[in-house]
C-alpha cells in the first residue's frame, strides 16, 4: 500500500532521472556529467558557465529540445495508455486503440502530400487524431449496445482500418522520390527533428490532458469496473467516459504529431508502472508519467547513438517491446499489477 | 421507505422480457427472487436498480421516480452486490471498499478520513479486515463476496440488491453469506437477491417471488409461496420435498 507507494514513485522518478543524464551526455559528441552539471547551473542561476560554447550548445539546442520532447511524449503515451487501459477494462489496450494514432497518420501523410511545410504537418496530424477519435466515439455511440465498451473498441478497430487505406492511398498517389521517403519517416516515429518552437504546441495539450486525467484519478479506479456496477457506485458514465477519452486523446495526438507514430510506450510502461505500485490510478498515473518519460529517453538516446545512422523510435520500440511484452504475458496474465 | 416497482414492462431496446410486474421491497425485509434461466431475474434486478430504463410502468423509492434521483444520490439509497467475478486490474481489499464511497465525494474529491473510517469499519464488521492490503484477485471466493458486501455497505445505503449472492460458493461460504443477508435485514436494510436454490429462499428471505418466462408467478411469505407444487411450476421440473420432523423445516431437492 502506503509503503509500496514511496517506493515505486522514487525508483520511476530515478529511472527519469537517469534517462536524462544518459540523453544529455551520450552522443556523437560526449558531455561529461561535470560539464552538463555546469551549463544546468549557469542557466538556472545565470552565473556564466566554463565550459566550452560548444558543449553549452550541444546541451541546450541540440539535446534540449529533444530531451525535453522525449520526456513529454514519453510521459503523455504512458498516461494516455494507462487511462485506457483502466477505461477499456483491458491491459493490452494502447493509446491508439481508438484511431488517434491513425487519424494523425493520415492528417500528417495529407500535409506532406500537399507539402504544407512543419506546422502544417503537425497541425494536420493533431486534427487528424481528434477528430478521428470523435467519429470513432460519435458512430460507437449511435450502435446502441448492451456493451458499450466493446463496440466502442470494434468501431476504432474498423475506423483504424479505414485510415491505413488513406494512408496506402495518399503514399501511392505520392511523389516517390520527394514526399515518400518523408511520409515513411514520419510514420515511423522520431524525434531526431525536435526544435524548441516544436515545444510549446506539445505541452500545452499534454498539460490539460494530463491535469483532467489526475483530477479524475480516483473515478478512474471505479471506471475500470464494469458499466453497471460504476454506475450503481453512483458514478455517470457516460459523461465521464467522454471526459476520459477526450483528455487521453488530446494527449495522444499532440505526442504523435511531434513525434510521428511510436507505439509500444503506452502499452508496455503502464504494465511496469503497476508492477511498482499497484492498479491503484491515483498512484499508477504519477508513476507511469515519470516512467514512460524515462523510458523514451533510454530508446531515444539508443535511436540516435547504436547505428551510424539514425534508427526510427517506432522499430525501436517494437524491437524492444515485443520481447519484452511476451515476458510480461508469461509471468504477470493471472493478476494484473498484483 | 419502499423500493416498488409498478406495472412494469422489463427488457432490452431489441426484447420485451417481462410484462405488467408489480414488485414492493420494504426496510427491513429480504426479498428472494426465483425463476428458470432466462426467465428474467437479472433484467428486473437492473430495472429496479436503474441500470435499465422500464419500457413501460415505473420504479419509485421512498415515493419519488428513480428517474428523477440522479444517479449519485441512487447510489447512496440502493447499493448492488453484482455476480462474482474476477476483476481485470489486482484492487486491493481496501481500494474495493473505498470505491464504496463514490457517491459521497464529489467528481474530483479524494477519499476523506471519513470515507476510510467508515471502510474500516464495514471490514471489520464482516471479519476481514486483515485482507485490507491483499489484492482483491487473491483471496478466496468467499472473501470476494464479502468485500463486495462490504462495499454495498460503505455506500450507507437503505437498500440492498445482490444477485445471486450465493453462486459459486462453497456450502460454508453459502452460509456465511445468507446470514449477513438476514444481519442487513435485521440493522434495517431493504434486501433483494436472486438465487436459484429454492433452500437459499427458505433460510435468507421473508418473501419470495417466482418469476417465470417474464411473469409472475407466485408472491408471497416464503413458507407459502416455497412449495413442492409451486416449484414445480416454476422449473418445470419434478422436486422432493424433505422434511424434518424434529424442526419441522423443509428443504427441497431438484429430480
Amino acid at each position: 500500500m502506503t509503503s509500496r507507494f514511496v517506493p515505486g514513485l522514487l525508483i520511476a522518478l530515478g529511472v527519469l532521472l537517469l534517462g536524462l543524464i544518459v540523453a544529455f551526455t551520450i552522443g556523437r559528441y560526449p558531455v561529461s556529467l561535470a560539464e552538463l552539471v555546469d551549463v544546468l547551473w549557469s542557466r538556472l542561476t545565470g552565473r556564466p558557465t566554463t565550459v566550452s560554447p560548444a558543449v553549452e550548445n550541444v546541451v541546450l539546442l541540440v539535446r534540449g529540445p529533444r530531451v525535453a520532447a522525449a520526456v513529454l511524449v514519453g510521459g503523455a503515451l504512458a498516461v494516455a495508455g494507462t487511462a485506457f487501459q483502466g477505461l477499456f477494462r483491458n491491459p493490452l489496450v494502447s493509446p491508439d486503440i481508438l484511431g488517434a494514432s491513425s487519424g494523425a497518420a493520415l492528417g500528417a501523410v495529407l500535409g506532406i502530400y500537399f507539402s504544407l511545410g512543419v506546422i502544417g504537418i503537425e497541425g494536420l496530424a493533431f486534427a487528424g487524431g481528434l477528430v478521428a477519435v470523435a467519429a470513432v466515439y460519435v458512430i460507437g455511440s449511435l450502435l446502441q449496445s448492451r456493451d458499450p465498451i466493446l463496440v466502442l473498441v470494434l468501431t476504432g478497430v474498423v475506423i483504424g482500418a479505414l485510415l491505413g487505406a488513406g494512408v496506402g492511398l495518399v503514399k501511392y498517389l505520392a511523389d516517390p522520390y520527394n514526399q515518400l521517403p518523408a511520409m515513411t519517416f514520419w510514420l515511423l516515429g522520431s524525434l531526431a527533428a525536435t526544435t524548441v518552437a516544436d515545444l510549446l504546441p506539445l505541452l500545452g495539450p499534454v498539460l490539460l490532458g494530463i491535469v483532467v486525467l489526475v483530477a479524475l484519478r480516483w473515478r478512474l479506479n471505479v471506471m475500470s469496473l464494469p458499466d453497471d456496477e460504476a454506475r450503481a457506485l453512483g458514478l455517470a458514465t457516460g459523461p465521464l467516459r467522454i471526459a476520459i477519452v477526450a483528455a487521453a486523446t488530446l494527449v495522444t495526438s499532440a505526442s504523435v504529431a511531434t513525434s510521428g507514430i511510436i507505439g509500444w510506450v503506452g502499452l508496455v510502461v503502464p504494465h511496469l508502472a503497476r508492477a511498482l505500485v499497484g492498479p491503484d490510478f491515483p498512484r499508477l498515473i504519477p508513476t507511469a508519467a515519470l516512467l514512460g518519460g524515462g523510458y523514451l529517453l533510454f530508446i531515444d538516446t539508443l535511436a540516435r547513438t547504436a547505428a551510424p545512422v539514425e534508427i526510427p523510435l517506432g522499430i525501436l520500440t517494437a524491437v524492444i517491446g515485443t520481447p519484452f511484452f511476451i515476458w510480461l504475458l508469461a509471468g504477470m496474465q493471472k493478476t494484473w499489477g498484483s | 421507505m419502499s423500493l416498488a416497482g409498478r406495472e412494469l414492462t422489463i427488457g432490452y431496446r431489441d426484447r420485451v422480457v417481462g410484462r405488467a410486474l408489480n414488485v414492493a421491497l420494504e426496510q427491513g425485509e429480504v426479498l428472494a427472487l426465483l425463476g428458470p434461466n432466462g426467465g428474467g431475474k437479472t433484467t428486473l434486478l437492473k430495472t429496479l436498480l436503474g441500470i435499465l430504463a422500464p419500457q413501460a410502468g415505473e420504479v419509485a423509492i421512498g415515493g419519488r421516480a428513480l428517474t428523477a434521483i440522479s444517479v449519485r444520490e441512487r447510489a447512496r439509497l440502493i447499493a448492488y452486490v453484482p455476480q462474482l467475478h474476477v476483476p481485470t486490474f489486482a484492487f486491493t481489499v481496501e481500494s474495493v471498499v473505498l470505491m464504496g464511497r463514490t457517491a459521497h465525494g464529489n467528481l474530483f474529491s479524494r477519499p476523506s478520513a471519513h470515507d476510510r473510517t467508515v471502510a474500516a469499519q464495514v471490514l471489520e464488521q464482516f471479519g476481514i479486515a486483515h485482507l485490507a492490503t491483499r489484492p482483491y484477485t487473491m483471496i478466496s471466493g468467499g472473501e470476494r463476496q464479502l468485500v463486495l458486501l462490504a462495499r454495498a455497505l460503505a455506500q450507507q445505503p437503505q437498500f440492498v440488491v445482490l444477485d445471486e449472492p450465493t453462486a459459486s460458493l462453497d456450502f460454508g461460504n453459502q452460509g456465511k453469506v445468507m446470514r449477513e443477508i438476514r444481519a442487513l435485514a435485521a440493522a434495517g436494510h431493504g434486501v433483494l437477491f436472486t438465487t436459484h436454490d429454492p433452500n437459499h429462499a427458505l433460510r435468507a428471505a421473508d418473501r419470495a417471488y417466482l418469476l417465470r418466462a417474464g411473469e409472475r408467478i407466485a408472491e408471497g411469505a416464503v413458507g407459502a409461496v416455497l412449495t413442492r407444487s409451486q416449484l414445480e411450476e416454476l422449473y418445470r421440473a419434478p422436486v422432493e420435498q424433505l422434511t424434518d420432523t424434529a424442526s419441522g423445516g423443509s428443504a427441497f431437492l431438484p429430480g
